[in-house]
């Protein structure tokens, strides 16, 4: 099993939601973040006054799911989370030791 | 009282504002005022009533009563939830609470001390500088039914009931200090707030209107015109801000931290209302439903468009964006410009007012506060001190005599601004000098770091 956390631009949110449920995925957590890449800040101005926005708002997705469907999930969001611009973001896949179904106490595999 | 009734008669037709007549159209307002005064009356004002006054029913005209009841309301509109909202939306999220209650809790404030006595130090004949005490409490304001049908009229408005007259120069009196806080958002004690309001509405507020609106008062003799509170409001409550943004100090990373607006929703619609409740303030000081109202309404709408499509276009210039916060700001600093002119001058003026309080605005609040290195956070000083001032000169510029029935000058309305400037900054210089000495003006840093929601209320929002 994995964990796939992805950061992705804020309004491509629902076009991953979507593509990664036609390939099979049962459930996403999703997060409002912040934070700065390649893609850097940007300036605002409000009456003169300029401020550096350091870190630029974006979305963190988290998926779980068995090892068969990694592949499938990681190009799901690449290609739909794709601009083609700098600040598209990143996917991070981790190992998953335990999933736990609170409702049921049911485990693992069966638990995703 | 005892000045020789020509004199008066004159003193209350030409210099009175804003009062109750119109030389365009004979209304009812007209015919009241050249009518004979109420019984009451002494025989050396034989002409028109120069103090409030008991006068019949039959005096009073509906219409007119109906529409400064309307203004009233507006005008209240303009500082809760106008002002309020407009401020709470440029400070920071942990402050918002803090700015909102101040507006809120000033207007209460505002309200009782107007009971008291600043209604009557403001809008009683006496002194040059200061009103009678004659009405404190409202002592003397009244309206009897049976069965002789009589009310107090005040000698400012010969229309209405005293009771809406002194109802609609209350809420003057409650945003005027609203306007202050502006300045100093973010790092002012409540307790400190309230007592510096209840102090500069007493000792600041009511002697300047005295001066410039009451008939005994010296800048109203010497032919200042204010038409709706261009100097008495605006220019009185930027050069408070002013003063009281030099004694408090800058916020605490000013210049170093981001301190962005958390909401520029509430402020737009801040501002909205603002401009809404301002056809009150500026119509309404017509004192009547008449052509001079409507013309008042007319230009306020001009200048305002013109003023924040100007400060927005300064902005697009020079900076590259035309901002939300821009045209919202540009908007005020054209309703605040309009204020003084309102009663006095025709279209083509108004919009000429707009775009040069629009620019100039913009440079005060963008440029000069930056290069001078005082924190005005609100820019209280640089949208109404400056508008105010803006205001006044070209009143004397542009004001009709069609309109007005009045000469104006560049002359004298530099001494209404003169005038203003110092007293308003030295009086409110002192207040709060003496505040910092006793209770303390400034919250602690840790509770400034912390935000004032929290620290100061026990409330945060989400």
């Amino acid at each position: 099993m994995k964990l796939i956390t992805a950061i992705i631009k804020p309004f491509k949110l629902d076009d991953v939601r979507q593509a990664v449920s036609e390939v099979g995925v049962q459930g996403v957590t999703v997060t409002e973040v912040r934070g700065f890449g390649r893609q850097r800040g940007h300036t605002e101005i409000y009456r003169g006054a300029e401020y550096v926005v350091e870190f630029v708002p974006k979305t963190k997705i988290e998926i779980a799911v068995d090892d068969s469907l990694v592949d499938l999930v990681i190009e799901a969001i690449t290609k739909s989370a794709q601009t083609g611009k700098v600040g598209d973001g990143k996917i991070f896949v981790f190992d998953l030791t335990q999933v736990v179904r609170i409702r049921t106490g049911e485990r693992d595999a069966s638990a995703i | 009282m005892s000045k020789p009734s020509g004199l008066v008669f004159l003193c209350v037709l030409a210099l009175s504002i804003p009062a109750a007549w119109s030389d365009e159209a004979p209304s009812a307002s007209t015919a009241a005022t050249t009518e004979a005064p109420a019984a009451s009356t002494p025989p050396a004002a034989a002409a028109a009533p120069t103090e409030p006054t008991l006068m019949g029913a039959d005096k009073i005209s509906a219409g007119d009563t109906a529409w400064m009841l309307t203004s009233t309301a507006l005008v209240l509109m303009m500082s809760i939830p106008g002002l309020a909202l407009f401020y709470g939306g440029m400070v920071r999220k942990k402050n918002v609470l803090a700015t909102l209650m101040q507006t809120f809790a000033i207007t209460c404030l505002v309200t009782l001390l107007w009971w008291l006595i600043g209604y009557s130090w403001a809008f009683t004949p006496g002194g040059p500088f200061l009103g009678s005490a004659s009405r404190a409490f409202f002592n003397g304001m009244t309206f009897i039914h049976d069965p002789t049908n009589q009310m107090s009229v005040s000698h400012l408005a010969l229309t209405i009931p005293e009771s809406v007259y002194a109802m609609f120069q209350l809420t003057f009196a409650a945003i005027t200090p609203a306007l202050i806080a502006g300045a100093f958002a973010d790092r002012m004690k409540f307790s400190a707030l309230l007592v510096f309001m209840a102090a500069w509405s007493l000792l600041v507020y009511s002697p300047i209107a005295h001066m410039v609106w009451e008939p005994t008062g010296w800048l109203n003799k010497a032919g200042v015109l204010d038409y709706a509170g261009g100097t008495v409001v605006h220019i009185n409550a930027g050069v408070a801000g002013l003063a009281s943004c030099l004694v408090l100090g800058k916020r605490l990373g000013y210049g170093r931290e981001a301190m962005a607006p958390h909401n520029l929703t509430l402020t737009l619609i801040g501002a909205s209302l603002l401009w809404v409740g301002w056809f009150g303030f500026n119509a309404g000081s017509a004192g009547a439903a008449d052509g001079r109202a409507g013309m008042a309404m007319l230009v306020t709408q001009l200048a305002t468009a013109a003023a924040a499509l100007a400060w927005a276009s300064a902005e697009w210039v020079s900076r590259g964006k035309p901002s939300v916060l821009g045209i919202a700001s540009g908007a005020v600093a054209g309703l605040v410009a309009i204020t003084p002119a309102s009663g006095f001058v025709g279209p083509t003026p108004a919009v000429i007012i707009g775009v040069v309080a629009g620019v100039l605005c913009f440079i005060a609040a963008t440029s000069l506060k930056h290069a001078l290195g005082y924190d005005d956070s609100l820019d209280a000083f640089g949208v109404h001190g400056i508008g105010g001032i803006i205001g006044a000169l070209l009143t004397g510029v542009f004001a009709s005599k069609e309109i007005s029935g009045l000469d104006a000058s560049v002359l004298t309305q530099l001494k209404g601004v003169a005038v203003t400037l110092v007293y308003g900054f030295a009086a409110s210089f002192i207040i709060l000098k003496v505040i910092d000495m006793t209770i303390g003006l400034r919250v602690t840093e840790e509770q400034e770091r912390e935000g004032l929601d929290i620290s100061l209320h026990g409330e945060s929002i989400e």
